[in-house]
């Protein structure tokens, strides 16, 4: 395969993956802006949403004070927002468009009518009512690909570099999330028998669709420590961290023993894989949450510096 | 001008033989549920994500080219004899081609003036004494036939260089079946599905000899931003090969080698989509980023097969065209199957002033030109146009040749709501390697104004499904 191709296909499922992040969200800022009592707090909310989503300081420049509509519009619409919904599913379908040859044609419609389908919204169309059905069509397309993807690519470099793509994303949106809303979980702010109605909490879960899948876990009310334990160090659930490293481990094996050659980003998956799976949740709070979150993701960076080395993503 | 022959009804003399079947369906159809086939059509298109750029259109970077759901039917014994007279035309053309870059017997016999061919730009004396394998030049060729009447079937173009469309035959194919499908069962029509297996074995056939694997193959195009992308990716996709640009290849050691994720590899057999003059800067234009540094070297070497060969587009020049039936007999020994359509050089005395005299019965096309653009047609157009023409043609004769105005045959077409005849064209696509393979169909365009003849898909020409019957 093409170096250049291994990059598309990697960069394509990236895109594909934020997007659906992005969502996921937007839905869940614009859930707490909603609430009756949030009044002023929707400043701390939305900032903490255009952090968790690395869009901040764009926002920032771009429109200033926070607003709802701007912050959504920024969010779903903004092409000069790199991260956006809009430019997401624009790269993913370029970058699809490039290779074309190595998706199957159910990838390829999936991915394309997306676009084509997204591309005919009109921003100012969207309103306080018809945005979570947006939000919600937008994860079901990211689906749709995902599930076309698993259904009928071979199993071969296409599926590895599409799955490295999506886990290494997926790693890095999960950390951010925790990295951003982390002083929320700290044990030191939590006040006995509040637990389960912080909403702060909640959102967490949220964010990354796991907030019925605690319940069935724990069976327990929301503790912050066992929210930072799912998220990072479950094996079970999709989206933790150590489940995006299980699925980067294996997917960079099996890559490795089709060329016969390994690189140092397997070492480098391997690592983060075990620290992942020996670290208990105590001991990262002992040694501070926000610490060990920043190491994960610089990791995660540079595991994908390495992937992009190995496999000579830019020739 | 006569009235036109129509593919269905001929000169109005009753419902022709292979269309029997298709009359007899179409006649029980409703016009509603015809025009909802058509938008069902573009969807389909829309979604598989086949569509072409216009030049010079911004506003619509990605447009689908027009699908007229009604096929365009082709007679068993009307097949034989085209193949037979495509086969014999495209084995002249590359007789012609080895013998231009080696010998040059055609021109010390007379046959040919021998300014045409070297004072071509078409001409790429970089050719000279280089031995493609099996001595073939233009491995994929298309073919533009134009039909007047029952028998009468003419060539009125060679597309030797990087012929396109070929997707568009087998997509129309597929949506066809998937749309209409009971109309395959009452028509026995000859499948084209296995153009690409065709394709891949002919580019396997002219591999560099004395490999010790097999060959690697790869597609090369200019990127995304091409007009014929779809097609470049498609059918590397059907040939499960790779689909290069110009910046994934390098050459290192007089061989050429793609950036794979597991370093390089080295490729035997290229398949380009980019022109001559983009392929080599070092050889041809030294702004081209399109290319590869080297690859003419790699090619003059053997170490790597172009597909189709560099220089390939002299065997299609239209000042060259007109000779083509004399080129069949210099190397065939025997006359064209398929006539020529009469061609006026205007860089000969005699023949500029009987176009200049006759200008609004004439087509007059560039000699360079392609795609329908810097044309003339004379009976379509107006006085003013046809003196501006007028003073281009006088200034530089030799840029120009002229054809009388064909009465191109019709075929029924759905047309906001109606079937009406319009004119059509057929280019069939033909392969040259180890034999010549030929897939019975190829791409029908179609004028969908009313009386135009002007079928290119850049001057909002459509396509239709091209049906060869079996016996």
């Amino acid at each position: 395969m093409l170096g250049r191709a291994a990059s598309d296909l990697y960069w394509l499922s990236r895109y594909v993956e934020r997007a659906e992040n992005m969502a996921r969200l937007i839905e869940v800022g614009y859930r707490i802006v909603l609430l009756p009592r949030a009044g002023e707090g929707f400043h701390q909310e939305w900032q903490s949403t255009l952090e968790s989503a690395g869009c901040l300081a764009g926002y920032t420049a771009r429109h200033g004070a926070l607003d709802t509509t701007k912050v959504i519009d920024y969010m779903l619409f903004d092409t000069s927002n790199g991260s956006s919904i809009a430019t997401c599913l624009a790269h993913a379908r370029q970058n699809g468009r490039a290779q074309r040859t190595a998706l199957t044609r159910e990838m390829w419609e999936s991915l394309n009518s997306a676009w084509l389908e997204f591309s005919a919204i009109k921003p100012g169309s969207v309103t306080s009512n018809s945005l979570p059905e947006l939000l919600d069509w937008i994860r079901s397309r990211s689906a749709l690909y995902r599930g076309s993807m698993l259904n009928t690519i071979l199993r071969n470099d296409t599926y590895y570099f599409s799955q490295i793509g999506t886990f290494i994303e997926r790693a890095d949106s999960t950390s951010r999330i925790l990295d951003v809303k982390y002083y929320h979980l700290l044990p030191s702010t939590e006040m006995v028998g509040s637990g389960a109605d912080n909403h702060q909490w909640t959102s967490i879960l949220r964010s990354v669709s796991a907030h019925r899948s605690y319940r069935w876990v724990f069976k327990d009310s929301y503790r912050p420590w066992k929210i930072a334990e799912y998220l990072i160090l479950n094996r079970q659930m999709p989206r933790s961290l150590r489940s995006c490293y299980d699925e980067l481990t294996v997917a960079l094996n099996d890559l490795g023993s089709l060329y016969g050659q390994r690189h140092s980003c397997h070492a480098t998956a391997e690592a983060t894989r075990d620290l992942l799976m020996e670290s208990e949740i105590k001991k990262i709070f002992q040694a501070g949450l926000h610490e060990f979150v920043q190491d994960c993701i610089g990791r995660n960076n540079q595991l994908g510096c390495e992937i992009s080395q190995a496999y000579h993503f830019n020739g | 001008m006569a009235a036109s022959f129509d593919e269905m009804n001929g000169r109005g003399d009753g419902l022709r033989a292979p269309y029997r079947a298709f009359a007899e369906w179409l006649g029980i159809q409703k016009i509603d549920t015809l025009a909802l086939k058509t938008t069902e059509a573009e969807a389909l298109f829309r979604r598989s994500g086949i569509t072409f750029a216009v030049y010079g259109d911004e506003d619509t970077s990605e447009r689908l080219i027009p699908f007229d759901i009604l096929p365009r039917i082709i007679a068993a014994a009307e097949w034989r004899r085209l193949e037979a007279g495509i086969e014999q035309r495209v084995k002249a053309l590359n007789a012609f081609m080895y013998d231009i870059y080696h010998r040059q017997e055609i021109l010390k016999a007379g046959r040919i003036p021998e300014e045409l061919i070297v004072q071509n730009d078409a001409f790429v004396p970089e050719m000279i004494g280089v031995d493609p394998p099996r001595g073939i030049y233009s491995h994929i060729i298309g073919i533009d036939i134009v039909r007047t009447g029952e028998d009468d079937f003419m060539v009125l173009e060679d597309n030797t260089r990087t012929p396109s469309g070929v997707s568009y035959m087998l997509e129309n194919r597929e949506t066809m079946l998937h749309l209409f499908p009971d109309l395959f069962s009452r028509n026995r029509v000859r499948p084209v599905e296995n153009y690409a297996d065709c394709l891949l074995k002919t580019l396997e056939s002219v591999a560099p000899a004395n490999l010790n694997s097999d060959p690697v193959i790869a597609v090369l195009t200019p990127g995304p931003f091409n007009s014929a992308y779809f097609e470049h990716s498609f059918l590397a996709d059907q040939m499960g090969v790779e689909l290069v640009e110009g910046h994934d290849l390098v050459v290192i050691d007089g061989e050429l080698r793609m950036k794979t994720t597991e370093g390089l590899k080295r490729v035997d057999v290229l398949y380009r989509r980019v022109d001559d003059d983009f392929l080599d800067p070092l050889v041809f234009r030294p702004d081209s980023m399109l290319g590869i540094p080297g690859v003419f070297d790699a090619y003059r070497s053997g170490r790597v097969t172009i597909v189709n060969a560099p220089g390939a587009g002299i065997a299609d020049d239209k000042a060259i065209y007109s000779y083509i039936p004399e080129i069949i007999e210099f190397y065939t020994g025997r006359s064209p199957i398929l006539a020529n359509v009469e061609t006026y050089n205007c860089r000969e005395d005699d023949d500029l002033k009987y176009v200049l005299e006759h200008l609004p019965e004439l087509v007059v096309k560039e000699v360079h030109g392609s795609g329908g653009y810097g044309m003339l047609v004379g009976p379509a157009s107006t006085k003013e146009q046809i003196e501006a023409f007028r003073a281009k043609l006088k200034a530089n004769p030799s840029n120009y040749i002229a054809q009388p105005t064909l009465a191109l045959s019709t075929c029924p077409t759905l047309c906001n709501g109606l079937v009406a005849p319009r004119h059509l064209d057929l280019r069939p696509f033909v392969l040259v390697g180890d034999q010549v393979r030929l897939v019975p169909g190829g791409l029908t365009r179609v004028a969908l104004k009313q009386g135009s003849l002007v079928v290119n898909s850049s001057q909002g020409g459509g396509t239709k499904d091209t049906w060869v019957l079996q016996d």
